[in-house]
């Protein structure tokens, strides 16, 4: 249950234009959309929920983590996954789309006492972005996919200047094997594991994983989840997620209001199939 | 021309327009209230309260199907106590009447979070779930069996004086025969339909896709069942009608209200659109002026046959 019930959002509904929509690689598209109003106001680790124009009968808004937020406009990398992101795709410039936000709690602000380390997986890659850009000191991100075209963001990240290592599991770029084989390679090397701070987004395993290794050092890993939503502003109780509570016990979360940003610790990851 | 009376009451319950919104897709108030304004609702109909704290369903608890989606929530809430001590306050700052949903495992709970919220002022009518699918014990038989319906409304209505309406389940042989319980128990209204037991199978591991197993469809699927749904009670009783079922614009609420409704709820659409209710309302009342009618009552029933 939630403690904190009666807080009132600054989310709005406002309708963004499609200022440029691309394929980047395989599946993955970049969305960049014009809109004032939200764009000014998200923060790194927030997301959007965007309803999908001329969707007909699918009647739900999906969320999209913001990569980019820059002005006017903000930018969400997505990979086709289904009815959604199917005929999102199709959306031309100057298409207008209804945008709800910026929702949920994200990332703090990297510790500038410590060394930020991002992991992230296929379009998980986007979502540490913006806390990379506002990072007081440069980092190193870790980024993992099944092939080379899984792999986003990396010169982004190279362009603020960040130490980055690529893994995929096929060995088509970069190292091969899991992101967090990169990982502990890494930390090995690593003389104070406790001045690190993790970040990450992408698939449930991978995140887990990366919890562990955060567990097992002493350090703090911030990870951002993705679960089945429904309003996106913590009305439905649809998108929880058990999270322990100070009694030792766990009680649901909503992953769209306290979320979707978690400590690893705070996670219980038992539903996880 | 003067703007038309849209004004409707439910026994004592006096509502400044037909319009609220359906339990448990509004939360409890706050979570929109950034998105809309809430004092242009007719009423705030808030998500369902038993007399304990309970966390409800295991996830995934919500599945996105053609024309709607089922979820299986399982009504978790903060309990009567702290839904009294941390969310009622909120209501202070408005000065448009709060529908508690309540609900329980026994005929004595439901006596139980009358009793408890009746003393308390912001309450201005409790909403009874006998319906929701989602629940294993209890709740489900309560709405689906008659003898229990009846000893359920009966319980409430002997520990409060503000209004009660109950709210019907879909899956019965004769809505209708609940809705005369319910006036026979002297229920101020009923409300209608709560979703629609349903399930979704995930093919590629054979599993069901909720952690439920089953839960309730909602959403514009259900419109024209709760349509005749509707029209079916209010050719039955006398009391007034909350109706209810994919709602997404203002043609599926005048709907209801031609078939009888006195008033409407708008649920899953407020997740797609949070400014959907007002919308529906601001359509409502130019309906009424298209057609040079200056109160509400004019268009309730009015279906010709």
């Amino acid at each position: 249950m939630n403690k904190a019930p009666i807080e009132i959002s600054d989310a709005i509904v406002s309708d963004a234009v499609v200022v440029e929509h691309s394929r980047i690689t395989g599946g993955y598209r970049r969305l960049s959309l014009r809109v004032p109003d939200i764009a000014a106001k998200v923060q790194p680790g927030q997301f959007v929920h965007l309803r999908v124009p001329h969707l007909r009968d699918r009647i739900l808004r999906r969320p999209f983590s913001v990569f980019k937020a820059e002005g006017d406009e903000l930018v969400v990398l997505y990979k086709c996954v289904g009815i959604g992101t199917d005929v999102l795709a199709y959306a031309p410039v100057g298409e207008r789309i209804s945008l709800l936000g910026p929702l949920g709690t994200g990332f703090p602000d990297p510790d500038p006492g410590n060394c930020p380390v991002l992991v992230g997986g296929g379009y998980g890659a986007g979502a540490m972005y913006m806390t990379a850009a506002r990072s007081a000191r440069p980092g190193i991100v870790f980024i993992g996919g099944r092939s080379a075209e899984d792999i986003l963001c990396a010169e982004d990240y190279r362009q603020l200047g960040w130490e980055l290592r690529v893994t995929t599991d096929d060995g088509s770029l970069g190292r091969r094997g899991l992101v967090t084989d990169a990982l502990d390679e890494w930390l090995d090397e690593q003389t104070d594991d406790a001045r690190l701070e993790i970040f990450a987004c992408g698939p449930h395993p991978m995140l887990k994983a990366v919890g562990e290794r955060a567990i097992a050092i002493g350090c703090r890993a911030w990870i951002s989840l993705d679960r089945p939503m429904g309003c996106g502003v913590g009305a439905c109780l649809a998108c929880v997620q058990k999270i322990r509570s100070a009694s030792g016990e766990w009680e649901y979360k909503r992953t769209c209001k306290e979320g979707p940003v978690f400590e690893c610790r705070d996670i219980c990851w038992e539903d996880e199939a | 021309m003067t703007a038309p009376d849209m004004r409707i009451e439910i026994g004592g319950l006096k509502m400044r327009n037909p319009v609220t919104v359906a339990s448990g897709t509004f939360g409890y108030g706050p979570e929109y209230a950034g998105l809309i304004d809430l004092n242009r609702l007719g009423a705030i109909t808030v998500k369902g309260i038993s007399p304990a704290p309970v966390s409800g369903n295991p996830t995934p608890r919500i599945v996105e199907v053609p024309c709607g989606m089922i979820n299986a929530i399982g009504l978790q809430n903060p309990g009567m106590e702290a839904f009294c001590r941390d969310y009622l306050p909120f209501f202070e700052n408005y000065d448009t009447p709060v529908i508690v949903n309540i609900w329980g495992r026994s005929v004595e709970d439901y006596a139980a979070v009358a009793r408890r919220l009746d003393g308390e002022e912001l309450v201005a009518a409790f909403e009874i779930n006998v319906s929701c699918p989602n629940i294993k014990e209890g709740s489900k038989a309560f709405g689906t069996r008659i003898d229990s319906f009846r000893r359920v409304v009966d319980a409430v209505r002997a520990v409060t004086a503000k209004p009660i309406i109950p709210k019907l389940a879909p899956q019965v042989a004769s809505i209708a025969d609940y809705a005369l319980a319910a006036q026979d128990c002297g229920a101020d209204g009923v409300s209608l339909i709560n979703t629609i037991p349903a399930m979704a199978i995930d093919l590629a591991t054979r599993r069901p896709i909720l952690g439920n197993v089953v839960g309730g469809l909602s959403g514009p699927a259900i419109h024209p069942v709760a349509l005749k749904m509707v029209w079916e009670v209010a050719g039955a009783v006398d009391i007034p009608i909350i109706a209810m079922g994919g709602i997404c614009e203002a043609k599926d609420a005048l709907d209801f209200i031609v078939a009888g409704a006195s008033a409407v709820a708008v649920g899953t659409e407020n997740f797609a659109n949070p400014g959907a209710a007002l919308q529906v309302l601001d359509g409502i009342e130019e309906y009424l002026k298209a057609n040079g009618m200056s109160a509400i009552d004019e268009l309730i029933g009015s279906l010709q046959t």
